[in-house]
């Protein structure tokens, strides 16, 4: 037996593939720091906000209505008095939660249709690209729109349309992957093993396929806050009292000349949002990629 | 030609042909690529068939076939006395556990988000032959000894591994379930030369200690010299020779097992300044569309017209159950 | 008469996130007008990267000449500016690479490909080059050259795209063609046919020929002299009689004992060279293959051997041959 074989093995290289690797890749841009600060900033002011917000929200004053900022409201207050920092602040719940969920559900069910279609293919695959199609086809604001209406309004029913729409993204992004890393020799090493359909899929197609996912889930996290706020905007989407940033864009568009922070505050919130998912899904592109696509410099 | 009682594998008239399809709704075949063509042979317990050809002359298609991961268009593969082509996926799961496969590559043949351990181990956990895990891990330990890595290694991911010890990992991983026969498809063509001894050697030890019997595919007549009992040479589809290992390099019979011969050049200058070198004319035809007759025919230096272009030959033995050759020059 | 190709002490190192890899560690060698010289070494050793850095096509980012001297009919390349050496490649010197499937542009005509050399270099015009692209095609043994000309790539299998290459690098008449690998990815006769065809070619044209390879039977065949490179550096040089007959560095002796081989009568085992190639971020001390050496002793382990000739010709870096 060979026996120096094992005693030269040692560590090539202390970076691995996993979520500390990944992470340090992404550390490394400064844009994709800013983009992990602001997230985690955002989050806290989600979770936090009782501690955080100075009034309660829906709390009105009707003798301190439209007021500019000021000591007491550093934001000032809106047509009813209530406290705008306040509601800006809880707005970042409705947004975040939205934002999150319905990427959630349509990340769900696009992987899973995804992984089915590209791995079966044949009767499977038509049938489910071609549902992909038709629903590709119907322009997605108008399509949301009428479908929130048609639903009526609230968080569940803003969640369920967006993510009724989003998943075919994901599951055409999840098919390319199948198709690619299916053809790998390792998966066919898992068949001459005898390893069943399902284990194939989960086990060896699913890990492999994720990170065109992951870099697609941080923009679409962006892009479905902007939706929610859309929708808010057209007057879809949580009732009042209920704060939300697009309600508050939408509400302050009647006040811009007076009161223009009342609009101003919550768009540049959502627009730091969509920025710092866009600024970590590049982070996480760049550190993905080089990683998947061949470990490191060869030398020859 | 072998001992009844110790033919493990059996391969009959296995024809694979690829149909070429056209028009993307509805398909229409316009042409088969006849990747293997009619070839028949057979693998006794522990031992080694070599089977080499060049791109293209379906070897790994060949043994891609025998694990029914390609289904044969046409033919039979016998194992154990049984006819397993065409056998349902069901049925085909236990026999998986006799037959394995080693890939060519190193790189891509081990899945990058498994550790070593686990893609060792897999195998064992599909057929449920360890129960807990402290056996599973004395076994992938064991194995890992087996095949010379350090049972250390087992948390690591592949890619912290060097190209002969990724092979080792694969090697472990089709020998966990105690095969009978082991296709290794180009296993050592993808490694540097210092490390493609180490893992020859292993093979060899490895069949030794556990009687397994190798279908082994290369394209490389001197890497199939060491470890091979016979050796089948394949050109477009066919076999055109099989003999002993002895007899193939003393004694070759076909011209394009002579022409390989020929081009492969030895490690030593005095040596090859002496040697003849029979150069082939042309490239390899498509298997889309052969030659007629003799497939090798256009390219061979003694062909005789007009029978090697209209007649096929077929194999037939030249010295008693040992050398078979297809070639109406013989 | 004073060499061809004459390199001096040649280093190039690549500057990564993991560290510093010494990818060439200051080799010489040379090579004499209309020789054959092997360059053989396993993957990762460096050779490619020496090869890139004679014509000073190192990526920089990460990589970088850092040193030594390069002369080619007596200039010292490292010192032309990035034109002159534009005149040298294609020209002077060309370079044969080893994917076939991947050197050739595949929305250009072949034609039109090997007279982008011509018209740069020699001032043909095009219909002069394509002229001269015909007879360099029935030069590499292209059937049909008259209308391959007009042909794109994607119909052409490997071994006729390596001719091509090869008809490439002969159309400006260089005095040294460095081929890369170049028949690794094809299969066997066609290796055999491509190699004869670079030999005739070679010794019709009068152009010196270096052969990058991990093949020892393609430079027992082909080489005059070779040398064995390992971890960036060059550790034995000679003759390829000499080489093979009597090998000094115990890597050169170690390869020919693993490489399988044609020609034994009995089957002889293979003895492999134990363990692997270094890692450059994690170099050994002193000599570079004494982890893996059965002949080791002390002082290999501290003291990094240079080249000490042995023979007229040939040289090694051992310390066995210092007693």
């Amino acid at each position: 037996m060979s026996k120096k074989t094992e005693e030269q093995i040692e560590p090539r290289r202390i970076s691995r593939i996993g979520p500390k690797a990944i992470l340090r890749g992404v550390l490394k841009h400064n844009l994709s720091r800013a983009g992990i600060v602001i997230i985690i900033l955002l989050a806290s002011m989600a979770v936090f906000a009782p501690l955080l917000a100075p009034y309660d929200p829906n709390a009105q004053d009707l003798y301190q209505v439209l007021t500019g900022p000021s000591t007491d409201h550093w934001l000032g207050t809106d047509n009813v008095g209530r406290d705008l920092l306040s509601r800006v602040i809880y707005g970042s719940r409705v947004s975040l939660t939205v934002g999150f969920f319905s990427v959630f559900i349509s990340v769900c069910i696009g992987v899973v249709l995804g992984l089915i279609a590209g791995y079966n293919g044949g009767v499977a695959d038509m049938i489910i690209m071609r549902i992909v199609d038709t629903f590709m086809c119907i322009p997605f604001l108008p399509f949301v729109l009428v479908l929130a209406a048609a639903l009526g309004p609230g968080l569940k029913n803003i969640i369920l349309a967006l993510a009724v729409l989003g998943w075919t993204g994901f599951c055409r992004i999840m098919r390319g992957q199948v198709l690619m890393v299916r053809e790998l020799p390792y998966v066919e090493a898992a068949r001459a093993a005898g390893a069943s359909g399902f284990r194939i899929m989960f086990k060896h197609l699913f890990p492999n396929c994720l990170a065109p996912i992951i870099v697609a889930v941080t923009i679409s996290l962006g892009g479905f806050i902007m939706l929610e706020s859309t929708m808010s905007f057209f007057g879809l989407g949580v009732q009042p009292p209920t704060p939300s940033w697009g309600k508050e864009l939408r509400t302050g568009y009647s006040y811009l000349e007076t009161v223009p922070l009342f609009s101003i505050a919550p768009g540049i919130l959502i627009t730091l949002a969509v920025l710092a998912f866009n600024f970590l899904g590049d982070g996480l592109r760049d550190a993905l990629d080089p990683r998947l696509r061949g470990e490191g410099k060869k030398i020859k | 030609m072998l001992n009844k009682d110790k033919i493990l594998l059996e391969v009959k008239d296995l024809k694979m042909h690829f149909p070429i399809t056209t028009g993307w709704m509805f398909k229409k075949t316009i042409g088969h690529v006849k990747a293997v063509d009619g070839i028949s042979f057979e693998i006794a317990r522990g031992e080694t068939l070599g089977l080499v050809g060049e791109s293209g002359c379906g070897k790994t298609t060949t043994g891609r076939a025998l694990l029914q991961l390609e289904r044969p268009t046409s033919g039979h593969i016998f194992f154990e006395g049984e006819d397993i082509t065409g056998m349902e996926e069901k049925a085909l799961r236990a026999l998986r556990k006799k037959m394995q496969m080693i890939f060519q590559d190193p790189f891509g043949s081990l899945n990058p988000r498994m550790t070593a351990g686990e893609i060792i181990g897999e195998p064992l956990q599909i057929h449920n032959m360890v129960y807990g895990k402290s056996e599973y891990e004395k076994k992938v330990k064991e194995l890992m000894v087996t095949v010379g890595l350090s049972p250390v290694m087992m948390e690591r991911y592949p890619h912290e591994f060097s190209g002969g010890q990724r092979q080792r990992i694969g090697v472990a991983r089709a020998l966990s379930v105690r095969p009978d026969l082991i296709v290794c498809d180009e296993p050592v063509s993808a490694l540097d030369v210092s490390i493609q001894a180490q893992i020859i050697n292993l093979l060899e030890e490895l069949q030794e200690k556990f009687n397994l019997a190798y279908l082994f595919i290369a394209h490389d007549l001197a890497v199939v010299r060491h470890i091979s009992n016979r050796i089948a040479v394949m050109y477009l589809g066919e076999i055109v020779e099989v003999a002993t290992q002895a007899d193939l390099y003393r004694n070759p019979l076909h011209p394009y097992t002579r022409s390989l011969l020929s081009a492969i050049p030895v490690p030593d200058p005095i040596v090859e300044a002496q040697r003849d070198h029979v150069l082939l004319e042309g490239e390899v035809p498509s298997p889309v569309n052969p030659p007629s007759g003799c497939k090798f025919h256009p390219r061979c230096p003694i062909a005789d017209f007009p029978r090697c272009r209209e007649e096929k030959p077929i194999l037939f033995e030249i010295v008693d159950g040992n050398h078979w050759v297809a070639c109406h020059g013989g | 008469m004073p060499p061809l190709l004459e390199i001096k002490s040649l280093s190039t190192h690549f500057f990564t996130d993991d560290g510093l890899v010494k990818a060439v560690d200051r080799i010489s060698y040379d090579i004499h007008e209309g020789e054959t010289v092997g360059l053989v070494g396993e993957s990762g050793c460096g050779k490619s990267v020496s090869a890139l850095s004679l014509l000073r096509l190192i990526p920089n980012p990460p990589g970088k000449i850092v040193g030594g001297k390069i002369f080619f009919e007596g200039r010292d390349l490292l010192k032309l500016t990035e034109d002159e050496m534009c005149e040298v490649r294609g020209n002077k010197m060309a370079m044969i690479f080893q994917e076939p499937m991947n050197s050739l542009n595949p929305v250009r005509t072949i034609g039109w490909q090997i007279s982008e050399p011509l018209e740069i270099h020699l001032g043909m015009s095009r219909e002069e080059g394509l002229k001269k692209c015909v007879q360099l095609l029935t030069d590499v043994k292209i059937p049909e050259p008259a209308t391959r000309v007009n042909a794109y790539p994607h119909l052409f299998s490997g071994g006729m795209r390596q001719r091509t290459m090869i008809a490439m690098g002969l159309g400006c008449n260089p005095r040294l063609i460095i081929a890369d690998e170049p028949t690794t990815a094809l299969d066997v006769t066609t290796q055999a046919q491509l190699l004869e065809l670079m030999k005739n070619l070679t010794r019709d044209y009068q152009t010196a020929l270096l052969i990058i390879t991990h093949n020892l039977g393609i430079v027992a065949r082909y080489a005059d002299r070779i040398n064995v490179m390992y971890a960036g550096r060059i550790i034995e040089k000679g003759t390829a009689v000499d080489i093979f007959k009597n090998p000094r560095h115990p890597y050169t002796e170690g390869l020919m004992a693993s490489v399988p081989r044609l020609d034994y009568d009995i089957k002889k085992k293979l003895v492999p060279i134990e363990g692997q190639p270094p890692d450059f971020l994690n170099m050994p001390k002193g000599c570079s293959f004494h982890p893996r050496c059965v002949y080791v002793f002390d002082r290999c382990r501290v003291e990094t051997p240079e080249l000490i000739p042995i023979f007229e010709n040939h040289e090694a870096a051992c310390w066995r041959n210092v007693k």
